[in-house]
């Protein structure tokens, strides 16, 4: 994939999936790298299954990631991680949202809710799996669960930590940055505290 | 360098361009271009029209009166706007006049996937086909150059993939375009027959000076690779060619049409094969073929949604001496995995949604319900399953009618629904039909103050601008009754009692009837949680409660639950439960 790396950021519509991909931008040019992006918005939005993907590299001709081409999948849900596993290359990394939200045909009993999403994913790929509901509401506000799971996958990208720092303050709006800041650290205090191996069965 | 949406990219384009007036009808993926100009560009006089129709005829009137002017529009907002459209490539423009055309293959919010570049053919205007944000604005900047250089209206085509990827982008500073002031000329913009037939031939040479220009503007270019393989391709298959196949000989063509058959020959005689990869139709690969040139393209590529760079990799391997070229490039075919069956996740009507009651109900009365677009179609999915058809904005009225037409008796068990802004954009003229025609159905407006759908944009029923200035809103109770529908009742579809007695009340009588179902989109207010209280003690598991299809409700073992994160309090499921189990929330009204 020449020197491209790929993030699919992947969950349910409302999550604030958005601003995670725009930080992970940011983050990207400042660190000198050329950027693409894509987002859905639209009917998708409306609590269905939604995706950003970001590219960053030297040259960056596609904005989407296909099958196999991510480097990370930063998942939001647990369902939508394992919906989106395809998307990883070999060897890559899951970061996951130890978060649940039941799909219509499950609440309405058509389907049945993957008991063991951590269990699968863990099998296959490098896991790190994070409750960013509980560490955002320890930060102050469950609303920044996006950032928390953006600063653990900060822990394992190229740039610097004052990268970081100014991309949240080009893209959070200033009332909410302390929240953020405290967010993205705690996030990539967790990410530093782990290594990840595949977990064996 | 910002990182910019194609959207967002297109209204900085329009700014650095002078353009002046700007206009379209929202519709996804188009819809931030004019969100981003009212936003950050106060110079643009910016406006929702009623439909993408209005939204042109504006865009060709502030282009006579001397304006730059972008008119803005998904792709099926052309069928609707392709009327002035066709014309006014005879007349031609006075200030320069782009329309943006912005496609969905994959149809990730969309009716049907057609290719809009056929328009620019239908119509003999030039189209521009940027790859990515950058191009955007570079080419909208072009396309007013060559409108009033050719006296021409320009397309300029985008994809969702354009629209709504974010790339790098170099800021600059607006140009001041000459004043045009308007000047009278009849023979040039009343299209009478003895006018129109010298403009058609006035637009045929326009056509063969823009082919000129087509073969050697440095929009469309060569880029150098291995000979023996060629690609001709355009928007953004460009950026998915270029990911997998670094190492071809490229003809990137950004002005597409007309089409440029001479540069096309030449680099035809230069590689040894030659293939077109383009999203949805053969739009460019039927004119190489027709121009003589032996090529593959759609017998391979998928003419239905989206390309990626994996999809186009697979594909081309299926040729052979392709195939064997690639290999010697290192190029690798990735094989699609297959999906694990899993839950799917449907998008869903929010909770506390105004749409949910009155679908409820809908479902309950066992209706005929002829549909139409927007937030509200979600009413169709299960387990409302309250909507029988979707073809167009505006298309429910006229269709009720005919179904009515066509069976008298189906009258009184058959009903139109259409959203507050949809009803604005065409269904008003069905709503005339039917009174007209002496008709006898029942048109339900599901008005929920806004265009939900697109992210809340005014409309004339909203009392606001695109802007959020004040101004008179149409009153849909007034305009009902002065079309001459003499039955015409408001309800809340919060209370599912009133909206079932409206609804019968409205079909009970062999006349023509508006129900308007009013309550603003609960997206508008974005209420705090507000769980109604339950008993699970109460709870019988009947599932009656289920059946509104609220992301809020569940029964785990058997009995009611509320998510108290999502619940807002709205009360339909303390309505629809017969043993008592759910109560009233507390606080106040959702």
């Amino acid at each position: 994939m020449r020197d491209v790396t790929g993030i699919l950021i992947a969950g349910v519509g409302g999550q604030g999936i958005i601003l995670a991909g725009k930080l992970a931008a940011q983050a990207a040019i400042l660190g000198g790298m050329d950027v693409k992006t894509s987002e859905i918005h639209g009917m998708a939005q409306r609590g269905g299954s939604v995706v950003t993907h970001v590219r960053f590299g030297p040259k960056v001709f596609a904005p989407v990631i296909d099958s196999g081409g991510a480097d990370f999948l930063l998942a939001f849900e647990k369902l939508e991680g394992l919906r989106n596993l395809k998307f990883l290359r070999p060897g890559g990394t899951v970061i996951l949202n130890d978060q649940v939200i039941e799909p219509l045909p499950v609440l309405l009993g058509k389907a049945t809710y993957p008991a063991d999403v951590v269990e699968q994913i863990g099998a296959r790929f490098p896991l790190l799996v994070i409750n960013a509901l509980a560490e955002a509401e320890g930060c102050g506000d469950t609303r920044a669960a996006n950032v928390v799971l953006l600063g653990a996958l900060a822990h394992r990208l190229p740039f610097p930590r004052s990268v970081w720092e100014e991309a949240l303050r080009a893209v959070v709006p200033a009332r909410f940055l302390e929240l953020n800041r405290r967010a993205f650290a705690r996030g990539f205090e967790i990410a530093a505290s782990k290594q990840l191996r595949l977990r064996q069965k | 360098m910002k990182l910019l949406s194609g959207n967002e990219a297109i209204a900085r384009g329009a700014w650095e361009a002078g353009v002046k007036v700007a206009t379209a009808y929202p519709g996804t993926p188009s819809t931030e271009i004019l969100e981003n100009i009212a936003r950050h560009y106060p110079e643009i006089y910016v406006e929702w029209a009623p439909n993408e129709k209005v939204a042109l005829e504006v865009g060709i009137g502030a282009s006579l009166g001397g304006a730059r002017a972008l008119v803005a529009m998904k792709h099926v907002g052309v069928n609707v706007a392709a009327d002035p459209l066709v014309t006014l490539a005879y007349t031609g423009v006075n200030a320069g006049l782009v329309l943006v055309s912005a496609d969905d293959p994959g149809m990730h919010s969309s009716q049907n996937e057609q290719d809009n570049r056929f328009y620019a053919r239908f119509a003999q205007i030039p189209l521009f086909e940027p790859a990515d944000s950058r191009e955007a604005k570079d080419f909208l900047r072009i396309a007013f150059e060559v409108s009033e250089a050719f006296d021409i209206p320009v397309m300029l085509r985008t994809s969702t993939r354009v629209a709504h990827s974010k790339s790098l982008v170099r800021e600059e500073e607006p140009v001041s375009p000459l004043k045009r002031p308007y000047q009278k000329d009849f023979a040039k913009y009343v299209m009478v027959p003895a006018n129109a037939r010298n403009r058609h031939r006035a637009l045929e040479e326009r056509r063969e000076k823009l082919r000129a220009l087509a073969e050697q503007t440095p929009v469309n270019r060569v880029d150098e690779g291995d000979r023996r393989v060629g690609i001709i391709t355009s928007g953004i298959s460009y950026c998915y060619v270029k990911e997998v196949f670094p190492w071809a000989s490229v003809l990137k063509l950004g002005l597409s049409h007309p089409f440029p058959a001479g540069l096309v020959r030449t680099f035809a005689g230069r590689v040894e094969n030659l293939f077109v990869v383009e999203e949805l139709e053969p739009f460019l690969e039927e004119q190489v073929a027709a121009a003589g040139i032996a090529v593959r393209g759609k017998d391979l590529i998928p003419r239905t949604g989206e390309l990626s760079p994996a999809v186009i990799a697979r594909a081309l391997q299926q040729d052979p001496s392709f195939a064997a070229v690639a290999r010697e490039h290192g190029t690798v075919f990735p094989a699609e995995p297959e999906d694990q069956p899993l839950p799917l996740r449907p998008p869903v009507l929010c909770p506390g949604c105004p749409h949910r009651g009155l679908f409820y109900v809908l479902k309950k009365l066992k209706l005929n319900v002829m549909g139409d677009i927007g937030c509200y179609t979600l009413g169709g999915l299960p387990p409302l399953s309250a909507m029988d058809t979707c073809i167009c904005m505006g298309a429910g009225a006229g269709m009720a009618h005919g179904m009515a037409k066509a069976d008298p008796e189906s009258a009184a068990k058959t009903v139109a629904v259409i959203g507050d802004s949809t009803f604005v954009h065409s269904g008003i003229t069905g709503l005339i039909d039917i009174v007209y025609n002496r008709g006898v159905s029942t048109v339900i407006i599901a008005d929920n103050r806004t265009t939900a759908m697109t992210g809340h944009q005014d409309h004339p029923g909203t009392g606001r601008t695109a802007r959020r200035e004040p101004t008179r809103a149409l009153d849909f109770v007034k305009l009902a009754r002065a079309i001459g529908v003499s039955r015409v009742s408001v309800v809340d579809p919060a209370d599912l009692a009133a909206t079932r007695r409206a609804i019968s009340r409205a079909l009970k009588a062999p006349a023509p009837a508006v129900v308007v179902a009013s309550r603003p989109c609960v997206l508008l207010a974005r209420p705090a949680p507000n769980p109604v209280p339950t008993d699970p003690g109460a709870c019988k598991g009947c599932k009656l409660c289920l059946g509104l299809g609220c992301p809020a409700l569940s029964l785990p073992d058997k009995r009611i639950a509320v998510n108290p994160h999502l619940c807002v309090g709205c009360g339909l499921c303390t309505q629809v439960c017969r043993h008592g189990a759910i109560g009233k929330a507390g606080g106040s009204d959702a």
